[in-house]
């Protein structure tokens, strides 16, 4: 990289070695030239933290911080190091580990209890900006929470009434953060031996909330301190997460707006146009963007916009944002998480409303440099500068807010200055699925089944599964990590459900065109996706929605042949480019479901070798799910596939499948 | 490419749904709305629309509703870049296909009543050629070869061969493997069925052969048949589309050739049936879809070559067929049992009361006889002028380690059904009454009398190897020693019967379980007593005996009888312990000797149902070849549908035509002299037996004061009958 020679001056990172993307590349020369800095730059100055990074830092006391970092040349013999109280850098890095689990799973179940909010605001019909809108899901989900369906009068069994559902539902579902006994209901979705191996190692959370206070508690100076034990709750919590706060959040979701179906869109910046009001969402929860997209989308707006000058109004995505506006209303996703400030570069931003979780607190400083409007409207997520607006959104005035959102945006549209350049580049995607959706689309309404996957990885068409997930990440080059990953993954036959950040790369990518089969697939993946007409890379929504891939699991354990646990699966979890805490929650949910799961980049455990080894080698004997790390994105790729041709040979269908021809003897001894 | 066919399958749809909504919409305006449309002689309505959805269809007003349900199923169609997944719209569309052809057929039956006739085999002589729906006498009859498994399923043929010689080759080569040969549809003008007449082959169910229409619409019966399989032996309840299909996708092994261009209407229909596992085997170069899944194996395989088209298709749908390989000239197989030999194809015959011919198994002696053997005593066929006759005794000996003189029967009944397998050669009758007649292409064929020593020798160590170990054939052509077998024979078959009639059920501690039909219904359990054969008449005690004794691990399986619980009634401890675990637990007793308290459970293969007359103070039987109205209100397709599936409906029960007149029959309830109704037909061919027994019971006239349909179908119209006849059921002690 060029040093510059003039001093002080900050050094600007490459643009094409930090994005394999063109117009980020664009962009980000077009900063530089501005003089404006972005996380890529300042990734190039600013080192992180040696210590923090290996995971052996301990600052939960004030006698501290205490460093802990591993001899140049490892420990040979016994391991001495300890902090002040003695913690030793397993408990250390423990602690540290699950308060980043504590971290990731509060703000997936925050994001789920603000839902399951506006959720009792509906059922009791105190809002009209939201609604019972998709009853079959509700129907669905209903029975998991131990509400019934059906009433009894006069000794028939009846349909009952949709408002009294959800009203339980809403009421049942709220109690699942706070409690005070039993056990999250939704554990029993898991297949059964899972379940029962949780209960055995005393992990089943007993609510949401709890198991992330009792992280803080016993992260606590002077309680928790046998690695083991700590990442038992690291277990309990994360477990709350992915199959409570996350799952509870995404039910909800589909219900009050409608079960994401396949869908075309497009992806990149190059979706903002320069004649139109752009509005770019960005954040995770759709409570906010759901009614930004109503009210932009009604004629009072696009009339409003018009009478501005504006051909109409561009609505675009960042981040989960964009990927729950694209999964049920088809809006084209803007940016993934390493954008966000160039979305404002642009020049061609308006206004950009955020919520929550992965906002960057530059956008404030970038917005200043333009016209641009940025707008906070969560009561948790404020930002200092003064150029920040906070119009506070509540469920009870939701269309008034965000008419005023959308209005101030187009008001916006007049002060546009005249250096705009929106990149050109954007791609067609497919997205919209779910669980529900792909059983759909494995054999229509009469035959949709998970057999018919499962009868394609048994056969060999296709390899395996691979969840690929997660952020994007400032010190590795943007998208590299995940496209790699991916298009590996695809080549050896392994079809890929992703979500969050990877799923925005993905579709940048082309990827998430039924038309990249032919191109990027193995033979076997190829052939299916024709037969079904789908993309091989399969986009499942936000990183809430991780749950979605958790049930499409547990789909296709119950569909049969394929073993009897999630960890019998040929299947693999990938998050090449974290960066989230969430991340760090949702990989050990992963785990502790029975997943092996792969991060890039780097984990915060290397400075405790033991501590290490437990989660990447030792859990797998009690969740038959562990933790690794690998850098490189086709070694990467490889440790997965690896994984799966290991459980291929474990299921022993890693032999050709015989054509088993049935006469009348092996007819009669069919099952019945 | 899968994303043609979903593009021009999708197309068809919408294409086939609106055709059909636009002839609805007229017969709407020409017919009142109530005006009844159907199939005939079915309880399962539109049995495709009936078994998937539930909705019984008896009138044009309620066409509407499945035709609203078949355009909701239209999915849109398939862009042509960055397209959304098709698979599951693409299965939709052909349902929509499917059941719009259902719809498009009720409404040709609507204004052409004579468009099919309704038969087995069609009228070719006056150009009926096409018999639309099966009925459901046929589906039982038909039905029960599937569940056995002498059929171990079907072609649904659509299109024409490119010429009669090639549509000859497949459809044989299919008779020989003993498949149905459902036929629809036509390929410019030219049907299969055409090509199968020219080339001079017989055609109907009988040949197995099946002419059901000429338009691809005609297809769908092909589904109803097999849909109502799922219901009538699986217990499948209408409306549970997931278990029916799921049931056809694994036990009904079906599956569809193209013979021609397949258009958009053909593509829908094809896709629809991917719907039920099965898959499509094509001439003509269209896109494949090999990957499984919705099917066992592949769901379109093409181009095949006519000569590989009917191995490739068995195995694409898993399907293992034996052929048997026996020297003869003439073709073999279960699908020429029905076929005729008619005056003018006739060159030789023997029986059928012009001569004598004469049928015996006799056990003997290993050293006795000398396996493979076959010995013509007398002139062969050659030696017979066309249109002549001649005497035939078949005198068959099997000695065998395992073999027991009670096994003879069971081996002698083999030979009706062995000699009418040979193509060209039929079969009538049995023992000192049989009837041979062999026409003129078995003769061109070099068919010569010795054949029929080859297949029975052939067949007896296939089939009964485990008992067999040699057999010898001896056919006698010369009259006096003809006469003289008969006359051993007579001797033999007095007292075979006397030794068989006179078991009872006290005799033996060991009855037989049978389920055979699990195949097709699998919690149904029949248990077979020397005094109460197994209901669908194919099966006696002894016959279970032998079976066990030939397949130990076999549908049939000895079921000690333990201690009896209930004389009267006829129930055994050991029996319910047996029943309880083979019906996994859905049945824990039952009983022997009554309809009325517990009776024996039913699957769908029954020959016969008795229900209860409470109005006469006794029961009624109707048999599967009755199509009619009974005075139980019922038809026998009504109350198969109500009582079949393996449950226990006291007031009914399912049993063979011959347990009407064994010793047991309903005997805790009355026995036979409850007997008020019976169709005329199985009365009659009961006859002798009937009057037998009422001899035994002490009511000599009985048979005459049974009443028929001819005395009437209700119990009002019957009951005076039976108070004239003094009919002995009016006085005994209240059935109920």
């Amino acid at each position: 990289m060029a040093e510059s020679k003039k001093e002080k001056a900050p050094k600007v990172c490459d643009p094409k070695e930090a994005s394999i993307d063109l117009g980020t590349q664009e962009l980000l020369a077009r900063a530089q030239k501005m003089g404006i800095d972005t996380v890529f730059d300042r990734a190039v100055n600013m080192k992180p933290c040696a210590i923090g990074m290996q995971g052996i830092c301990c600052k939960n006391c004030s006698m501290g911080p205490c460093r802990l970092p591993l001899p140049k040349g490892g420990i040979e013999g016994e391991d001495n190091r300890k902090g002040l109280c003695g913690a030793t850098a397993n408990t250390i890095a423990a602690r540290n580990f699950i308060r980043m689990i504590a971290g990731g799973a509060s703000a997936h179940s925050d994001h789920g209890r603000c839902v399951a909010e506006v959720f009792l605001s509906a059922a009791r019909k105190e809002t009209t900006a939201y609604q019972i809108k998709d009853t079959e899901k509700l129907i669905a989900m209903a029975p998991h929470l131990g509400v019934a369906t059906t009433v009894e009068v006069d000794g028939e069994t009846k349909d009952r009434e949709i408002d009294e559902i959800a009203l339980e539902v809403a009421e049942v579902a709220i109690r699942e953060w706070g409690k005070p006994e039993g056990e999250l209901l939704y554990l029993k979705r898991a297949p059964k031996p899972l379940y029962e191996k949780w209960k055995k190692q005393g992990v089943l959370p007993r609510n949401i909330d709890r198991e992330i206070v009792e992280i803080m508690h016993r992260t606590h100076m002077g309680v928790d301190q046998d690695y083991k034990n700590l990442m038992k709750q690291g277990t309990r919590a994360a477990l709350a997460d992915g199959w409570g706060g996350s799952m509870l959040a995404t039910d909800l979701q589909d219900v009050l707006f409608g079960t994401p179906y396949p869908l075309q869109s497009e992806a990149n910046l190059g979706i903002m146009k320069e004649d139109h009001v752009n509005i770019i969402v960005h954040g995770h929860e759709p409570i906010l963007s759901e009614v930004i997209v109503a009210v932009a989308q009604s004629q009072e707006m696009l009339d409003y916009a018009a009478s501005k000058g504006a051909k109409g109004i561009q609505l675009g995505g960042i981040c989960c944002t964009a990927n729950e506006m694209l999964q049920r209303h088809g809006i084209p996703t803007a940016a993934t998480f390493l954008q966000q400030e160039l979305a404002i570069i642009t020049g061609a931003c308006d206004a950009m409303v955020v919520d929550i979780q992965c906002i960057m607190q530059n956008l404030a400083n970038v917005a200043k440099c333009f016209h641009t409007k940025l707008i906070t409207t969560h009561p948790i997520a404020k930002m200092e500068q003064d150029n920040v607006i906070h119009i506070e959104f509540d469920e009870h005035h939701a269309l008034e807010d965000a008419k005023r959102i959308v209005k101030m945006s187009i008001d916006n549209f007049a002060n546009r200055g005249a250096d705009v350049m929106i990149p050109p580049y954007k791609t067609k995607q497919v997205a919209g699925f779910g669980v529900e959706s792909i059983q759909y689309h494995l054999g229509g309404t009469f035959r949709g089944t998970y057999y018919t996957l499962n009868d394609n990885i048994i056969n060999g068409r296709i390899r395996g599964i691979a969840g690929v997930v997660g952020c994007n990440n400032a010190r590795t080059k943007h998208n590299d990590g995940h496209i790699k990953v991916v298009k590996e993954l695809i080549k050896n036959d392994v079809i890929v459900l992703t979500t969050g950040c990877n799923a925005i790369a993905c579709a940048m990518e082309g990827l998430l065109t039924p038309e990249s089969a032919a191109v990027h697939c193995g033979p076997g993946l190829a052939e299916i996706c024709e037969t079904v007409g789908i993309p091989p890379v399969l986009h499942l929504g936000s990183c809430v929605d991780n749950s979605r891939i958790l049930l499409a699991a547990t789909e296709v354990v119950k569909a049969g042949g394929l073993g009897n646990d999630i960890c019998d699966l040929p299947a693999a979890g990938s998050a090449p480019e974290w960066m989230s805490e969430k991340a760090i929650s949702i990989g050990h949910y992963f785990v502790a479901s029975g997943v092996y799961t792969v991060f890039g980049v780097t984990l915060p455990t290397s400075g405790a070798p033991v501590f290490h080894d437990y989660i990447s080698k030792e859990m797998e004997k009690i969740y038959g799910g562990k933790w690794d790390l690998e850098v490189d994105p086709i070694k990467h790729a490889h440790l997965m596939i690896a994984h799966i041709d290991k459980k291929r040979k474990e299921l022993g269908i890693d032999k050709a499948r015989e054509r088993v021809m049935m006469d009348m003897a092996s007819r009669q001894a069919l099952e019945a | 490419m899968s994303k043609l066919i979903a593009f021009a399958a999708i197309q068809g749809g919408y294409k086939v749904v609106s055709q059909v909504e636009g002839e609805l919409e007229k017969a709407l305006q020409t017919y009142d709305a109530s005006t009844k449309v159907g199939f005939p002689n079915t309880a399962y309505y539109l049995p495709v629309i009936y078994s998937l959805t539930g909705l019984k269809v008896e009138t044009l007003e309620d066409l509407k509703k499945p035709m609203a349900f078949a355009r909701g199923l239209l999915p849109p169609h398939i862009k042509l870049k960055t397209w959304l997944p098709y698979l599951g719209p693409l299965l939709d569309a052909g349902m929509a296909g499917i059941i719009s052809y259902e719809i498009k057929e009720a409404l040709r039956y609507l204004y052409e009543p004579d468009f099919y006739i309704a038969q087995e085999d069609p009228d070719v002589e006056n150009g009926k050629i096409w018999v639309g729906a099966a009925d459901d006498t046929i589906l039982r009859k038909r039905g029960v070869e599937f569940v056995d498994g002498s059929a171990p399923g079907f072609a649904a043929m659509v299109g024409a061969a490119p010429n009669k010689e090639i549509a000859k080759m497949i459809v044989e080569d299919y008779q020989k493997r003993s498949l149905y040969i459902f036929c629809a549809a036509n390929h410019n003008g030219k049907t299969l069925i055409q090509q199968c007449l020219d080339a001079g082959m017989q055609i109907g169910w009988n040949t197995r052969i099946v002419p059901f229409g000429p338009d691809i619409s005609s297809a769908v019966f092909a589904l109803g048949f097999a849909n109502r399989a799922a219901m009538a032996f699986g217990g499948v309840q209408p409306g549970d589309f997931k278990t029916i299909l799921k049931y056809n996708k694994e036990r009904v092994f079906a599956f569809v050739n193209a013979l021609g261009d397949v258009g958009t209407e053909w593509g829908v229909a094809a896709a629809g049936c991917v719907n039920w596992g099965f898959p499509t085997i094509a001439d003509t170069e269209i896109p494949e879809i090999l990957p499984t899944g919705i099917c066992t194996y592949e769901h379109v395989v093409a181009p095949v070559a006519h000569e590989d088209m009917v191995q490739k298709s068995v195995e694409v749908r898993g399907l293992k067929v034996q052929v048997a390989d026996i020297d003869i000239p003439c073709a073999f197989g279960p699908a020429y049992e029905g076929e005729r030999v008619r005056g003018a194809d006739l060159y030789a015959q023997c029986g059928g009361g012009k001569t004598q011919c004469t049928e015996l198994v006799k056990m003997a002696d290993m050293s006795e006889i000398e396996d493979g053997k076959i010995n013509l005593v007398g002139p062969d066929l050659d030696g017979i002028k066309e249109g002549g006759t001649f005497p035939l005794g078949i005198f068959v000996q099997i000695a065998g380690r395992e073999f027991q003189e009670d096994f003879e029967p069971i081996m002698e009944r083999q030979i009706h059904h062995l000699i009418n397998y040979i193509q060209s050669i039929m079969h009538i009758g049995q023992r000192d009454i049989s009837w041979v007649r062999i026409s003129k292409a078995a003769i061109e064929k070099g068919f010569t009398l010795k054949d029929i020593g080859v297949v029975l020798h052939a067949k007896f160590h296939q089939d009964f190897g485990k008992i067999v170990d040699k057999v010898q054939v001896t056919l006698y052509t010369n009259p006096e020693d003809v006469d003289k077998m008969t006359a051993t024979a007579r001797e033999n078959y007095q007292l075979r019967d006397a030794r068989v009639d006179n078991m009872k059920d006290e005799d033996v501690e060991t009855y037989y379980s049978c389920t055979l039909c699990q195949s097709f219904a699998p919690s149904h359990v029949c248990s077979v007593s020397p005094e109460r054969t197994g209901l669908c008449g194919a099966y006696n005690w002894m016959d279970c005996k032998a079976a066990f004794e030939i397949n130990p691990t076999g549908p049939n399986q000895p079921i000690e009888k333990g201690e009896c619980v209930d004389p009267k009634l006829g129930q055994w401890k050991g029996v319910n312990d047996f029943i309880y675990k083979a019906s996994r637990g859905a049945v824990t007793h039952y009983n022997f000797y009554s309809m009325v308290v517990d009776p024996m459970t039913t699957c769908g293969c029954c020959e016969c149902i008795a229900a209860m007359l409470p109005g006469c103070n006794g029961v009624m039987t109707v048999g599967r070849d009755y199509s009619g109205d009974t005075p139980c209100g019922m038809k026998f397709t009504t109350l198969a549908g109500v009582m079949g599936g393996g449950a226990c409906s006291p007031g009914f029960v399912g049993h063979s035509k011959h347990n009407i007149t064994q010793g047991k029959f309903i005997l805790g309830d009355g026995g036979l002299l409850r007997m008020v109704w019976m169709p005329k037909m199985l009365k009659d061919e009961l006859k002798d037996r009937i009057v037998a027994r009422g001899e035994e019971m002490g009511v000599p006239g009985l048979f005459d004061m049974i009443a028929d349909e001819t005395v009437g179908i209700t119990e009002e119209e019957i009951l005076p009958f039976l108070k004239e006849k003094g009919h002995p059921a009016l006085t005994m002690e209240s059935l109920v």
